[in-house]
């Protein structure tokens, strides 16, 4: 039996996903990034890591993308592969109905108005010395944009969208802690007014109250200027909460494609279930219930060298043998959800029918995740 | 391993083959493009011009480049012979050219005066090495101290001051003030003590500089390594501080070091040229600067080969060692 | 009678150019064998400048002018270390106390054999062969879970993968059977399926040596998983210590409100937004006068203000075996945690 054939069932979404009228901003169809190996006497290209694999996905206006996965799942090449920071092997990158593919330097200069990155590290990304009115002005002077009151004027109106202080322009990026220069890369992005934001892991390097600041802060822009996110992280609580729709990337592929809540709710790929269920849950009182967990047996395979068919089928306790030999592709089980496994899970639940049920569901989730409400008086 | 050494050797091989052509460009061609008549630089100016003509014609300065250039390679295997009129000179194989100015080969002279130059590189090296790491380690250890600052100074002092003066310096005090030593090269096949004598000046001359050098770069990085994670996770294991610093510490901090002194020592076989000529010490160098002053261009050509040859084969053993004692270099 | 491990009013100041830097500023705690105790943080909170310190890796391999000042007192099993012989503390380091590292990579030596470096800490402290240590090496890695150990005892650092690395390391820090083990940020730099392993090894192990188990983290959900009781710190000093249900289910001091709120959670309903804390932790150097929470806190005015400002608000008990350092009062805190903070979380 096939995908296909079992998503022709009855079985309407948790959640139906939005309708996308129009055209999506970006739309990615087989990208592919193998970065060669050379080895031997005459370093011939014995092989290659093959970082992302054969990735198709829209992000749609106004949304927020998130993309989370382990390290070397080929999440970060993806995102310097969508804004061209990196040359795709194969496929194609269309931005608002634009090949940019492969656009030269000087072809994607325009283009870099409407693309702007976040990046990881607040330290290592800003020039240390520069001062923060040049490192957020720099945008305008290389794109030769003059805003309406002058650059300075525009920087330290940024500056404060940010919530960072004007008058701090004059100041060098080591006077100010990591939350803070994160703030300052966001107001770089933000300069031009971009349409696409991709954020590179934007908050991992900050402590978590600072983080919670970030998150916040990138919520209140997506409000206010109407952006569109693709937001990549290792965090599961963080990409939860920032995205609209999540993708799961495991070995350079994309496992799993669906919108926040049915994708939290009913994981269909094992390893959505297995990544989500390591995570560890703040509650101590749930330290009997990690029984449940599953726990993944050995590593990430090498990128170099991936397992046939599936390639998630050496960890996965349900792998059959034609996970061992046909790889599943990436298919639309329901409307808005797409997963790539051969014996996907939660498919066969009936979803309840109508909102009495799902009420119902909803609140037996929360007895369940939250614990017993009787049982809250502290023990003495 | 092998794949790399083979690989190594082979871009080595080519290296020099390259090297070989742009020297003998610069030597042999360059002077006649400009219109200089190398055959009479040969011989001496005043020479008469029937003495150039057969200069010109045994040395085969008028054949086409690619002649020359072939002739010098073949000479270098399978040796060659010069021969104009009645005159016939023979060069054995290896045959790095002729020096009519000096009337021998250039071989022979470069193997006699090699192992002074090796004498000289390679007691200056030990020394150096010895002092300057361990006074690298030291301001390490005590940094902040007198002794690290001292020592600093001095190391400053070592690296700023030219090598005439030092020499000079000690020749004066030491040769010709306290009378200590005898300032004059004694080959080792003579006098064992003779040789040490007279080599232990250019010796300390030589690796005052270095030594210098060296303990400047051991201290920054024994710096650096005595903050990694892993001497911290040597210490929690309980290990003894001499243990964490002399054996942890110390593999990681034998790294840099390593790579400087290959190619350090590379270029000192060359010839240390100002070290050489402040002791009078007949070395490759000496013979450079000489030969360079008589325009003594086979002379010239065959130390440069061979100054090229040790400094490459300096970098292949430097990268070989550093394989072996990092594990994280693969050499594929 | 003290306890098994025992800090007191412990303080841990370095001297810089811009001034002296007060990492740890008074902190005390106790620990007893078989308990797990999480000390909770972020970044620049002293937490492991207090792991280093009871280890006594701030003093060891000290060189230069620049010494750490400790004072206070640690005691372990009955000896007080900071006065102790400097030789008695490195020869109960690795046998007595070990500690497992945040980044396993950096924390083993990139030039010798696992094999070697675990075979290092063995013998150190035991008389034994070459052979035999190797053999206990080998029975360590199989131990903690690492395939084939006859044969990656061989291995490089480099050549074991982040989670590979992390069992070897906790190896190494098992070999002589601890009675105290440390572990800082043991899984921060993993995967999380990878850091699930982590954890449940750690778990199984204390269960099976019985040993004394401090962890330091920055992740909440980590403490919530291993830990007995907890102790989060703030600007060098405890706000809050207490048994973990309690901690998280009954917080009391505003700070650790600011933590439960920053944290987006797998384990409820989306939340609409965060809660975060406002402004950037407190300078180590010019510590804010009276409470170092109060430039922060937004309950800085619901007691005496001149008091939050000026008086450093001492540890007092709040309710079994659990201690806040806030000027607020037991029923306050209770009340805007009932009514404020839990309803939004």
């Amino acid at each position: 039996m096939t995908i296909s054939e079992r998503s022709d069932g009855p079985s309407p979404a948790l959640v139906p996903a939005k309708k996308h009228d129009g055209e999506a901003l970006l739309k990615v169809t087989g990208l592919r990034k193998h970065f060669p190996i050379k080895k031997g006497l005459f370093q011939r290209q014995a092989g290659a890591v093959r970082a992302v694999d054969e990735l198709d996905f829209e992000v749609w206006p106004g949304e927020t993308l998130g993309v989370v996965g382990e390290s070397g799942c080929g999440k970060s090449t993806m995102g310097r592969l969508i804004t061209r920071l990196l040359e795709p092997s194969a496929g194609t990158v269309e931005f608002e109905g634009r090949d940019i593919t492969h656009l030269g330097v000087g072809a994607m200069r325009p283009l870099r108005r409407d693309v702007q990155m976040i990046f990881q590290d607040p330290y290592s990304s800003l020039n240390p010395r520069h001062t923060i009115g040049t490192i957020v002005g720099a945008p305008f002077r290389l794109q030769r944009v003059s805003p309406a009151g002058g650059v300075r004027k525009e920087v330290q109106r940024l500056l404060s969208v940010v919530g960072l202080n004007p008058e701090h322009y004059n100041r060098y990026p080591h006077e100010f802690s990591g939350g803070q220069r994160q703030r300052v890369g966001i107001a770089r992005a933000l300069a031009l007014n971009p349409k696409l934001v991709v954020a590179d892991e934007p908050v991992s390097a900050l402590d978590v109250s600072i983080q919670a600041q970030v998150v916040n802060l990138l919520d209140d822009l997506q409000q206010e200027l109407g952006l569109t996110y693709v937001i990549i992280a290792h965090d599961l609580s963080v990409v939860r909460h920032v995205s609209d729709r999540i993708a799961v990337m495991y070995l350079g592929k994309i496992v799993e494609l669906a919108d926040r809540d049915s994708l939290y709710r009913a994981p269909m790929h094992p390893y959505t279930k297995a990544l989500m269920s390591a995570v560890p849950i703040p509650d101590p009182r749930r330290k009997n219930a990690k029984s449940g967990r599953i726990l993944l047996n050995g590593d990430v395979p090498s990128p170099i060298s991936p397992p046939s068919g599936c390639r998630f089928h050496t960890r996965c306790w349900k792998a059959t043998e034609l996970c061992g030999t046909t790889e599943p592709p990436l298919l639309e089980v329901r409307h808005g959800r797409q997963v790539a496994c051969h014996h996907p899970e939660n498919v066969d639940d009936p979803a309840p029918p109508d909102a009495a049920l799902l009420t119902a569901t909803k609140e037996a989730f929360e007895r369940l995740w939250t614990g017993d409400p009787a049982g809250s008086e502290p023990m003495r | 391993m092998l794949a790399y050494l083979i690989r190594r050797l082979f871009a080595a091989a080519v290296m020099l083959v390259v090297i070989i052509m742009v020297v003998f460009c610069i030597f042999f061609l360059v002077p006649e493009w400009a219109g200089v008549d190398i055959a009479s630089s040969f011989v001496g100016k005043q020479a008469d011009p029937a003495a150039v003509a057969a200069v010109r014609e045994k040395l085969g300065l008028s054949d086409p480049i690619f002649v020359q250039v072939w002739e010098f390679f073949k000479g270098i295997f399978a040796g060659r012979t010069y021969a104009a009129g009645g005159e016939v000179t023979h060069c054995a194989a290896p045959c790095f050219g002729y020096s009519f100015r000096s009337e021998q080969a250039v071989w022979p002279v470069l193997t006699d005066r090699l192992p002074v130059t090796l004498g000289l590189a390679l007691g200056a090296a030990v020394l150096w090495v010895v002092v300057g790491v361990a006074a690298g380690v030291l301001s390490a250890l005590k940094r902040g101290s007198l002794w690290d600052r001292g020592a600093m100074v001095v190391a400053l002092a070592g690296v700023s001051l030219p090598i005439y003066f030092t020499g000079l310096l000690s020749l004066a005090v030491f040769a010709f003030g306290l009378k200590w030593l005898d300032a004059q090269y004694v080959p080792l096949e003579q006098s064992f003590t003779g040789w040490l004598g007279g080599m232990i000046l250019p010796w300390i001359t030589l690796a005052f500089l270095y030594a210098a050098m060296y303990a400047r770069i051991t201290r920054a990085t024994m710096l650096e390594v005595l903050g990694e994670d892993y001497i911290r996770t040597a210490r929690a294991k309980g290990l003894r501080e001499h243990t964490v610093v002399g054996k942890h510490a110390m593999r990681s901090t034998m790294t840099p070091l390593l790579t400087m002194l290959g190619m350090d020592l590379g270029a000192l076989i060359g010839g240390a040229i100002l070290t050489e000529s402040t002791f009078n010490l007949p070395g490759l160098g000496r013979a450079i600067l000489d030969a360079t002053r008589n325009q003594d261009l086979p002379i010239v050509l065959g130390v440069t080969l061979i100054t090229s040859l040790a400094v490459l084969l300096a970098n292949l053993a430097v990268d070989v060692l550093y394989a072996v004692i990092d594990p994280r270099v693969r050499l594929a | 009678m003290t306890a098994f491990l025992d800090v007191r009013d412990l303080k841990v100041h370095f001297p810089t150019d811009d001034g002296l830097v007060k990492s740890v500023d008074g902190l005390s705690f106790q620990l007893e064998k078989g308990q797990t105790l999480g000390i909770v943080g972020e970044s620049g909170s002293g937490k492991s400048v207090t792991s280093l310190a009871v280890m006594g890796l701030h003093t060891a391999g000290q060189y230069g002018k620049r010494k750490a000042r400790i004072s206070g007192e640690i005691w372990l099993d009955g000896t007080e270390l900071l006065a102790a012989d400097p030789d008695h503390v490195r020869r109960l380091r690795g046998r007595e106390m070990a500690m497992i590292f945040q980044d396993p990579l950096s924390a083993l030596h990139p030039y010798y054999t696992i094999g070697k470096q675990i075979v290092e800490a063995y013998r150190i402290h035991h008389d034994v062969g070459a052979k035999a240590a190797r053999r206990r090496a080998v029975e360590m890695l199989d131990r903690v879970g690492i395939p084939q150990p006859d044969k990656r005892v061989d291995s490089y650092p480099h050549e074991f993968s982040g989670g590979m690395r992390q069992r070897a390391m906790i190896a190494m820090s098992l070999v002589n059977n601890p009675e105290l083990l440390i572990a800082d940020e043991p899984t921060t730099a993993l995967d999380v399926t990878v850091q699930a392993q982590i954890l449940d090894l750690i778990r199984d192990l204390q269960r099976e040596f019985g040993s004394a188990v401090v962890i330091i983290t920055h992740d909440l959900g980590v403490v919530a998983e291993l830990a007995d009781d907890i102790l989060v710190m703030y600007g060098g000093r405890c706000v809050e210590r207490g048994p973990a249900d309690e901690l998280f289910h009954e917080p009391r001091h505003p700070y650790t409100w600011g933590l439960l709120g920053s944290m987006p959670r797998l384990d409820r309903d989306q939340q609409e937004r965060l809660i975060p804390v406002k402004g950037s932790p407190p300078s180590l150097i010019n510590r804010p006068s009276g409470c170092a929470f109060n430039p922060r806190c937004p309950y800085a005015d619901v007691p005496k203000d001149d008091v939050t400002r000026t008086v450093r608000p001492e540890l007092t008990e709040v309710g079994g075996r659990h201690w806040a350092a806030c000027h607020m009062s037991a029923e306050q805190q209770k009340r805007i945690w009932a009514e404020e903070i839990a309803p939004k979380l």
